[in-house]
């Protein structure tokens, strides 16, 4: 029985490995610039992100280093964003090896969020080299980024556990999630600083900042670049301001993970 | 389990459901909740009660007929489907060597893809590092692993996918499903000398199909499945057998090949696929009838009738004749020279048609086969006339091989 656990966990592994580098490979196969894109890209929008917001719109102009503090924010939503999305196809996409080859099927979803941490990586190196140039102090409390990245993919690994097992069956989740993830953009303080709702409305301040995204996120912009802003349990200023966050992510990875086990066994039929 | 089996297949009964209106929008399910409709579908039965035992180091041959529930049965077997009733229980390494190249990607080098291929048998890189350089010279790739799969004529993508998959040759059981079996002559002759040496090593091989031939030459032991259930199992000799006893003399389709053969003769009195210098026409080729089978009709009788275009044509001809198999191959030919048909054939002003006759002794194996007569002139030593394809006629063969030709061969020993 031991030797047969490890012998699963041996092929997830290997499996798992290769996927993520074959993802990575073939994400910019093609173009000219190949891997530079990995670095390009993210350079480039936040280019414009920053003459939009910093030069024209100048909403952040009460946070202190507000360029690194949107692009902070967009980084880790993009993240979420790329996770889920990858989610939602992983099993589908994947059908025809599914039919045709045993395998733990949940090694899809986790390779898709792999690759997308590995996005994330690169994206905050240039969040940091961004620092550098806009002369943002680094501090050891930029350490926290580590276990707020672990909360971050364990919420959206979850999510595209869900949503991939959903897929199966209900081919328009991938619509449907869209059309959430556009709304949770602008639900979650992303572009604006949270005290401009504060101003308005301090109770949907409050319930905003019980989204874990939006808790994660706030709370990475503290650590990492200004201690002016507004954290969840800054806003709500009780223990449950970290309590429904983490109540939230739990339900999910719980719900998940069941739904999740309970499908994949049928997978390769219902494809 | 005993340490002497291999797979132990107990009382596996499988069902799939098709819906009538598949719930795959999440419309279809809010629109109308209280539809009974909406949970109407159809079960359809791919398995029934299967059970079977596979010692280690045994050839097992699954064999039936398209549609019979094999193919679900090794799929079962592998894992990627579940039962709905009883177990499939399995000792040792088991590969699902469903299908060859499965995961190859067009867009990643040969290289990339035997990784990623062997990842997904469960190799590590480090594994598979190991055997590379074999992988590579089996394939006979070696100038072409680092260009793209894209980029890779069919041919070279089947060889790379075949030598990947040897890599499996370190796995305790295999699963091998007939589309293993195509490829061209050079291919096949690769995979069965690879079978071989599984053999010779002891490994535990499932293998499906529904090639007699293929059953009989590899396999120690067989169950024959129809309609779901397993009808018959015992040795692969007696499964071949019994196969070709359930299916082959079908009368049925004895009958339909009868009459698609005389449809297709029919169709060929128009004169389709007719070429030479002409002068002269072949017309009525025949045969007795369009089956034949191997073990009864040790004779083929093909006739053709020649007549001058002309009334004055004068000429001293040559007849021959070939036959192909279904995959175009010239299987045997001759012409009255090399039969040594020793008068002269000519056409004076007073001949009318000449009817030629063969006999041509059935050595083939089982398929279907054209008829290709052909006119030379002796005088001009030219070809007047050759018709593609005039005629068909099929064969059945209780002692077919995977060979060109199945002749009855018989064996006599004297034991001293």
């Amino acid at each position: 029985m031991y030797l047969k656990l490890k012998e699963k966990y041996r092929y997830s592994i290997v499996l798992l490995r290769e996927l993520v580098i074959t993802d990575f490979k073939l994400r910019y196969k093609g173009s000219f610039l190949g891997y530079v894109w990995t670095l390009l890209r993210p350079l480039a929008l936040f280019a414009i992100l920053y003459v939009v917001f910093v030069y024209f719109l100048k909403i952040g102009a009460s946070i202190p280093h507000y360029a690194v503090y949107l692009l902070l924010g967009i980084v880790l939503w993009n993240y979420f964003t790329e996770v889920t999305m990858n989610g939602v196809s992983a099993i589908v996409g994947k059908g025809d090896l599914l039919r045709k080859l045993h395998f733990p099927r949940y090694v899809v979803v986790v390779s898709g969020s792999f690759s997308a941490l590995i996005n994330l990586t690169i994206n905050l190196i240039v969040v940091g080299f961004f620092m550098l140039l806009s002369g943002t102090p680094f501090t050891l409390n930029a350490l926290w980024l580590l276990p707020l990245t672990i909360e971050l993919f364990i919420f959206a690994l979850s999510i595209a556990f869900l949503l991939s097992a959903l897929y199966v069956k209900f081919r328009d989740i991938n619509y449907i999630w869209e059309v959430v993830l556009q709304a949770g953009f602008y639900a979650t303080p992303i572009l604006y600083p949270i005290s401009l709702v504060i101003g308005r409305s301090p109770l949907i301040a409050k319930i905003m900042l019980l989204n874990p995204v939006a808790q994660i996120i706030q709370d990475a912009r503290y650590h990492v670049v200004t201690s002016q802003t507004v954290t969840t349990l800054g806003a709500v200023r009780h223990w449950y301001a970290y309590a429904i966050p983490f109540a939230i992510i739990a339900i999910f990875c719980v719900v998940s993970v069941w739904y999740f086990k309970k499908r994949s066994p049928k997978f390769a039929e219902e494809i | 389990m005993s340490k002497e089996i291999a797979i132990i297949v107990d009382g596996v009964s499988k069902d799939f459901r098709l819906p009538h209106e598949k719930i795959d929008s999440v419309k279809s399910l809010f629109v109308n909740p209280f539809n009974k409709n909406r949970k109407k579908f159809e079960i359809q039965r791919a398995l029934h009660d299967i059970s079977f035992k596979i010692p280690k180091g045994e050839f097992f041959g699954i064999v039936g007929r398209n549609g019979s529930g094999k193919s679900t049965l090794l799929k079962i077997i592998a894992g990627i489907y579940q039962p709905n009733e009883g177990t499939v229980s399995t000792n040792g390494r088991l590969v699902p060597f469903i299908e060859l190249g499965v995961g190859f990607n067009p867009e990643l080098t040969g290289r990339e893809n035997v990784y990623l291929n062997g990842a997904l048998m469960g190799f590590s890189g480090k594994e598979i590092d190991g055997k590379y350089k074999a992988i590579v010279e089996f394939a006979e790739l070696e100038r072409f692993m680092d260009q793209r799969l894209k980029n890779y004529s069919s041919g070279m993508q089947v060889r790379l996918a075949f030598s990947t998959a040897t890599l499996l040759a370190d796995s305790d059981i295999l699963l091998i499903d007939e589309v293993l079996a195509v490829g061209d002559a050079d291919f096949q002759r690769k995979c069965f000398a690879y079978f071989k040496d599984l053999k010779r090593k002891g490994k535990t091989v499932v293998f499906v199909s529904h090639d007699m031939g293929a059953i009989r030459e590899y396999c120690d032991r067989a169950v024959l499945i129809e309609k779901n259930e397993i009808v018959f199992s015992g040795t692969a000799e007696e499964t071949a057998r019994e196969y070709t006893r359930l299916f082959l003399p079908d009368v049925y389709s004895a009958q339909q090949n009868e009459e698609n053969q005389k449809k297709h003769n029919e169709d060929k009195v128009r004169n389709k696929g007719k070429w030479g210098a002409g002068g002269i026409s072949i017309s009525k080729v025949t045969t007795e009838k369009g089956v034949f089978n191997q073990q009864k009709d040790k004779y083929i009788l093909i006739s053709y009738t020649v007549t001058p275009d002309k009334r004055d044509y004068e000429d001293e001809l040559m007849l021959g004749i070939a036959i192909k198999d279904g995959a175009g191959r010239v299987v045997c030919g001759t012409n009255s020279k090399i039969a040594q048909f020793d008068k002269k054939i000519a056409i004076t002003n007073k001949t009318k048609k000449i009817t030629a006759t063969w006999k041509v002794p059935n050595i083939f194996s089982e398929g279907e086969y054209s008829v290709e007569p052909a006119v030379d002139s002796v005088t001009r030593g030219e070809l007047l006339e050759w018709w593609d394809d005039a005629i068909r006629f099929r064969v059945i063969n209780e002692q077919n091989t995977p060979y060109v030709v199945s002749p009855a061969m018989s064996l006599t020993i004297s034991l001293s």
